[in-house]
């Protein structure tokens, strides 16, 4: 470790961690009440679980661009984060702000007040003290980020992600303006839901993958960053006015149809150029990064990526074609393995590669990690094929046939109990994760006369 | 070891420019394949839609901005030979005609809503406001661009900022027809 305030990105990652253990479990429960919807009805009712399992979700991986960022920047600006002290207080901050959370929601405590309670809304339902505290964070992480950069370096790198965490934070504010009318409720939340994850934070993962790249391939920095704006320029080109695919049927004028179905089409691009962009990198890289289990993560998050946001979000992104599919399973499919490779992936790869240094135990295998990588990764490619099975046989049983809703979810609760089987391979192999990252502390296998006979070479170079 | 030349390094002007070009190709062509797709379900109801627009003055605006477009181009050329003022002078007389481009489009639009047509009247015309609109959004952003390269006047940034200009005349030349002529 070069740089001794990067230290505060292992609280960060320790508690994103935890919080996405938290995350699973409750997806392996709502995963069960669809397979017996009586289970748990009276302690945890499902919009309770559901609103659980989001802002866990969201919550830890923001957690881990904390900590992405807390780590790349000292090694990208040249210089130690201007003060770990609000860094901490910000992570205090956070962490009580997620207890506030769940005990109200679990609780259901202080029903209908104002500051207090929780809103209600499908989305953005915090109570306003938790959003208040959001912001007051964020602007502490914000000052304690933009500092350490304008002391030190700027790089492409930098820039891209500050410019992200900039606006993904004053994005966030549109989570405070809570009109009654719902269609104007709905349209305002997708500047918050739809901006952050199909615009600003594809900013920082753009930015967090060409780090990891640029550390695990060896490749030019020139040559990345040209990678990195045309990534960002396509991913705001497409994404911003792909709003419009949040516009369909809630209200608004339908141009929102077309501008959403055409912008949001493009949406693509940026997943595809991600893509190339990671393997063509380690095409041309020069560099054998022993830290191979971090390799596999980056390019799992840009293939997977490009798959779960990418194809399956164009898949019912056509005005013509979500008229049918819209509040599905197809839905469901396109957001577990969206959010699984863009986002979770690229967390898990960003502590990945960091943890050894951290831990001091670099280099070392990984090959847990590694297995836990395929275990992870191929329960959430199964869950997808099931949800989207679900969903096709659903479209069909219900906007085509117009079959009642209870009677179609009967008719796919096959799919459910598939879906739960594959939620048991993931809640394993996040386990696994989390073990292989915390607790080995040397290398889980010996290297054979291969390796040795590469080892033996380098050093001797 | 230098890596043979590819041929993105051979591109006038900036690839980021390159890459907004084909961006707004892509929306445009998306735009009118949609646009022909509804059509073919409602021939004439699109018929007597495109009936109520004026073709002439269409018609004008395209001759001002393919006239507008060939200052442009004579403006880096100009830039290019070294004659800055030669080249300030094109520039202006090039987003001028963007001007009375907007102005004339904007007299075609007051006609419409003075007919009480709007995005909702028939499919026709959500698709005419929706591409023409963004096309007139383009332009001013081109005549906002001409400016800009024409204070920064370098051979570079006038190439940037024509390459741009030559993409809004060429949609519009593409929009022309499709929207106002074919029948």
């Amino acid at each position: 470790m070069k740089y001794q305030t990067q230290k505060i990105a292992y609280a960060y990652f320790v508690t994103a961690m935890a919080l996405f253990a938290v995350q699973v479990t409750l997806g392996l429960i709502m995963g069960w009440i669809y397979v017996d919807g009586n289970f748990l009805t009276e302690i945890l009712p499902f919009n309770i679980a559901r609103m659980l399992h989001t802002n866990s979700l969201v919550v830890w991986l923001l957690l881990g661009f904390f900590g992405a960022a807390y780590y790349l920047l000292p090694e990208e600006a040249e210089r130690e984060i201007h003060s770990p002290t609000l860094a901490y207080i910000q992570l205090a901050i956070f962490i009580l702000g997620t207890a506030g959370v769940v005990v109200t929601y679990l609780f259901n405590l202080f029903e209908g007040n104002f500051l207090l309670g929780k809103e209600g809304r499908e989305f953005l339902e915090q109570p306003k003290w938790v959003k208040a505290g959001i912001v007051v964070a964020a602007l502490i992480f914000l000052f304690n980020v933009s500092m350490t950069v304008l002391k030190g370096k700027k790089t492409a790198i930098t820039n891209i992600l500050l410019m992200g965490l900039w606006g993904l934070s004053l994005l966030f504010l549109f989570a405070f303006y809570n009109p009654s009318n719902l269609a104007l409720d709905k349209m305002y939340w997708w500047y918050v839901v739809h901006l952050w994850v199909e615009a600003t934070w594809e900013l920082v993962m753009a930015s967090i993958l060409a780090f990891l790249m640029l550390k695990l391939t060896g490749v030019d920095r020139e040559v990345i960053e040209k990678w990195l704006y045309v990534i960002v320029a396509t991913a705001l080109f497409s994404g911003v006015l792909g709003t419009g695919h949040h516009y369909y049927w809630i209200g608004t004028p339908g141009y929102w149809q077309w501008i959403g179905t055409i912008f949001s089409s493009l949406e693509v691009i940026p997943f595809f150029g991600m893509m190339a962009f990671a393997f063509v990198m380690v095409w041309k890289g020069r560099r054998d990064h022993p830290n191979k289990a971090a390799l596999l993560w980056a390019l799992g998050c840009a293939t997977l990526a490009f798959f779960g946001a990418g194809v399956w979000g164009f898949l019912h992104t056509l005005h013509p074609v979500n008229y049918y599919t819209h509040g599905t399973q197809i839905t469901a499919a396109h957001g577990h393995l969206a959010f699984y490779g863009a986002y979770v992936a690229l967390n898990l790869a960003i502590i990945t590669y960091a943890f050894p240094v951290l831990r001091g135990r670099d280099p070392y295998n990984q090959v847990l990690n590694m297995a836990s990588f395929w275990l992870m990764s191929g329960g959430m490619v199964f869950m997808t094929f099931t949800l989207t099975f679900a969903g096709t046989i659903q479209t069909h049983l219900q906007r085509v046939n117009g079959d009642f809703f209870m009677d179609v979810q009967d008719q796919i609760w096959i799919f459910y109990v598939m879906r739960f089987g594959s939620g048991v391979a993931v809640v394993l192999g996040a386990l696994l994760f989390i073990y292989a990252v915390m607790v080995p502390r040397r290398e889980v296998i010996e290297p054979g006369p291969t390796e040795r006979a590469k080892a033996e070479q380098m050093a001797a170079e | 070891m230098a890596e043979p030349r590819n041929a993105f390094e051979d591109l006038p002007g900036d690839l980021m420019m390159w890459i907004l070009i084909v961006s707004e190709l892509l929306v445009f062509g998306a735009g009118l394949v949609a646009f022909l797709s509804v059509r073919i379900a409602d021939p004439n109801g699109f018929a007597d839609a495109q009936a109520t627009l004026h073709r002439t003055g269409a018609g004008v605006n395209t001759m001002i901005l393919v006239t507008s477009g060939w200052l442009a181009a004579m403006a880096a050329v100009a830039a290019n030979a070294g004659s800055l003022a030669r080249t300030r002078v094109l520039l202006g007389g090039a987003a001028a005609l963007g001007a009375v481009f907007l102005i004339v489009k904007g007299i075609e639009y007051a006609d419409k809503a003075a007919h009480g047509i709007t995005f909702e009247t028939h499919a026709f015309f959500t698709f005419y406001f929706l591409l023409t609109g963004f096309h007139a959004a383009h332009v001013a952003a081109g005549i906002v661009l001409l400016g800009l390269v024409a204070v920064r006047c370098h051979p570079r940034t006038v190439e940037v900022g024509t390459a741009f200009w030559h993409m809004v005349d060429l949609v519009w030349v593409i929009l022309f027809p499709i929207l106002y002529l074919l029948g």
